[in-house]
């Protein structure tokens, strides 16, 4: 299991450093136009832990997850993932080195069946070089393993029934739970997760959070968006808060809801909202 | 009974077999891949110039193949490059426009004693080396109803040649589509930012397809040169929606959708033709109208596929589709 009280003698202050980082980003400014979009000086994500990042609608969460995966591209700044500097590496060179990311709107592949959506996430599948696709020998055995993998995989998410099904035909839910089944695929060391709540039922939200809490079990990082203080409390073991682009508040879940500064920022659209209590 | 022979043997003429394979190229681009090319026509033209060319200039015929292949590959390179980066969209733009100016430079005074300008270059210049293969007898035999050339020009020989293409053309096709490659290619078809997020170098993907794609395209061509001249009006744009129109009746990301398509396809314009040529008085439809009218009842018939049977003949409406 994994260490609870490592981030125990970490300040609650936004930008503060951690024992032991996977995530280090720096002096990150994205603008669009002449509007800044994200302006956020430092921000580290401890290794294996639950670190929740929230804030208002428009509070530059999404993009600032966007830059950290490398989908987008900051004017000024940079960060490290695991020692690798991430300043203008394609999205997918990330993805090899370990760091998955699933998406706000579902990508499920739909024209594609389950267990062909599972397959893609495997990496080292030597049948995905164009020469070596055509001798089926080189690639059969790999093919074997990730296939086992996959079954393992959708038992763990109940998908497994589903497996010859095309990812079209799968419920809202089911296609998140796939997304994430089919990014662990990769044996990632980091897992980001965009909204993974989003439009989610009840029943099946108490699935995701268990499963990501296993994540957390199985030695990987997660990192995940998300504006449903509920949830957030209930898994992360660190929260940073964003507001008008810049992080405002760290700490843990129950801090950083008294913290005056983010019950301001939440006031404009949550007036009404008893930011410390569930609800 | 002259008008069914006819349509079978429209059925499998060089030019049929050299539309299934401009088709399966373009399987490669739009069924595996998503990609929108719009200039199949512009990389059967540059196969077509680079072996006529090379023939001419007195090259063996593997060098005047690999040439007419290393053109497509050039262009694939030149059109990828920029626009692969970007939406689909772009890269339809960029293949219409690029296919066209290919044609426009081909056709050019300019360039008349490279190309032969707007007529081209004849068969003579060109055809010797396949029909000097021939294990068939240069004279005129019959088969059946069926009469060809042993071997020359629209042949016997050519016929096998072109057919026998198609058949290793579709064995790799679907050596390739059922492969990890092709999974990945069907990944980036489905959505190519998933794709990239597990770890996939989708624009080398995008190009790889593009490549291979064209440079079948390319192997198309000679087979239509081969069949009858190299001319740049014969590539343009109608070509490049006749090639589109045959992949998607077949059924896009089929094995033998192209083909199926393509059969079908000249079949049906040539018992169309016959037809009316046969049934509909002169008065009502004069014989010089007959050809038009036979493409726009394929334009009709387009659309009905595209209303009723969205997937193709052989296609699966799961996987690829016309969407509302």
């Amino acid at each position: 299991m994994p260490d609870t009280t490592v981030l125990d003698g970490v300040a609650h202050e936004p930008g503060v450093a951690k024992p032991d980082p996977i995530l280090v980003a720096d002096g990150i400014v994205r603008r669009f136009g002449g509007l800044t979009a994200v302006n956020v000086d430092h921000f580290e994500v401890q290794r294996n832990t639950i670190t929740a990042l929230i804030g208002p609608n428009g509070a530059g969460k999404s993009t600032f997850f966007n830059l950290l995966t490398s989908f987008d591209t900051a004017q000024e700044g940079a960060g490290t993932f695991d020692g690798m500097p991430l300043r203008k590496v394609a999205p997918h060179k990330v993805a090899r080195k370990g760091m998955v990311r699933t998406f706000q709107l579902t990508k499920a592949l739909e024209g594609m069946s389950v267990m062909e959506n599972m397959r893609l996430g495997a990496q080292e599948q030597p049948g995905e070089s164009l020469l070596k696709a055509f001798v089926p020998p080189l690639w059969s055995k790999r093919e074997q393993e990730v296939t086992e993998q996959a079954h393992e995989l959708l038992h763990r998410f109940k998908l497994y029934e589903k497996r010859d099904d095309s990812a079209g035909s799968l419920s809202g839910g089911q296609r998140k739970l796939l997304e994430m089944a089919r990014a662990l695929m990769s044996n990632p060391t980091m897992v980001m997760l965009d909204e993974p709540m989003a439009g989610v039922n009840p029943a099946l939200t108490e699935s995701l959070l268990e499963h990501i809490v296993e994540l957390k079990n199985e030695g990987m990082t997660v990192l995940f968006v998300e504006h449903d203080m509920h949830m957030v409390r209930r898994i992360s073991d660190w929260v940073a808060v964003m507001a008008q682009g810049q992080l405002i508040a760290e700490g843990p879940a129950g801090t950083v809801m008294q913290n005056k500064a983010v019950q301001d920022a939440y006031l404009g659209e949550h007036h009404d909202t008893d930011l410390s209590e569930d609800n | 009974m002259d008008i069914l022979i006819n349509a079978l043997e429209q059925m499998f003429t060089p030019a049929t077999a050299a539309f299934a394979i401009a088709a399966i190229g373009l399987n490669f681009h739009f069924g595996l891949t998503g990609l929108l090319n719009m200039g199949q026509a512009g990389f059967m033209l540059l196969g077509m110039y680079g072996y006529a060319i090379s023939v001419r200039e007195g090259l063996p015929m593997w060098a005047a193949l690999l040439v007419a292949m290393g053109a497509a590959i050039l262009f694939g390179l030149l059109l990828g490059w920029p626009t692969l980066k970007l939406r689909g969209d772009y890269l339809a733009i960029v293949t219409i426009a690029a296919s066209e100016i290919v044609r426009y430079v081909g056709r050019s005074n300019t360039l008349v004693d490279v190309t032969g300008g707007s007529l081209g270059i004849k068969g003579k210049d060109y055809k010797g080396p396949l029909e000097g293969l021939s294990p068939f007898a240069d004279e005129r035999i019959t088969v059946g109803p069926f009469t060809y050339h042993g071997s020359a020009s629209d042949s016997w020989w050519l016929r096998v040649v072109a057919w026998t293409l198609v058949a290793l053309l579709l064995l790799a096709f679907w050596r390739l589509s059922n492969s990890p490659w092709g999974r990945v290619l069907k990944g980036i078809r489905e959505d190519e930012d998933a794709v990239r997020s597990l770890g996939k170098n989708v624009y080398w993907y995008k190009m790889q397809a593009l490549i291979i794609g064209g440079v079948i395209g390319a192997l198309g061509g000679v087979i239509w040169a081969h069949g009858s001249a190299v001319v740049a009006d014969a590539m343009g744009r109608p070509t490049t929606f006749w090639v589109w129109t045959i992949l998607l009746l077949g059924g896009a990301a089929t094995v033998l959708g192209p083909v199926v398509g393509s059969v079908v396809f000249w079949a049906a314009l040539s018992l169309v033709r016959a037809v009316a040529k046969a049934f509909i008085p002169e008065s009502i439809l004069p014989s010089t109208a007959i050809e038009p009218f036979g493409l726009m009842l394929v334009g009709v018939a387009l659309i009905v596929i595209v209303v009723f049977r969205p997937q193709g003949i052989l296609g699966n409406k799961k996987e690829l589709a016309f969407h509302a």
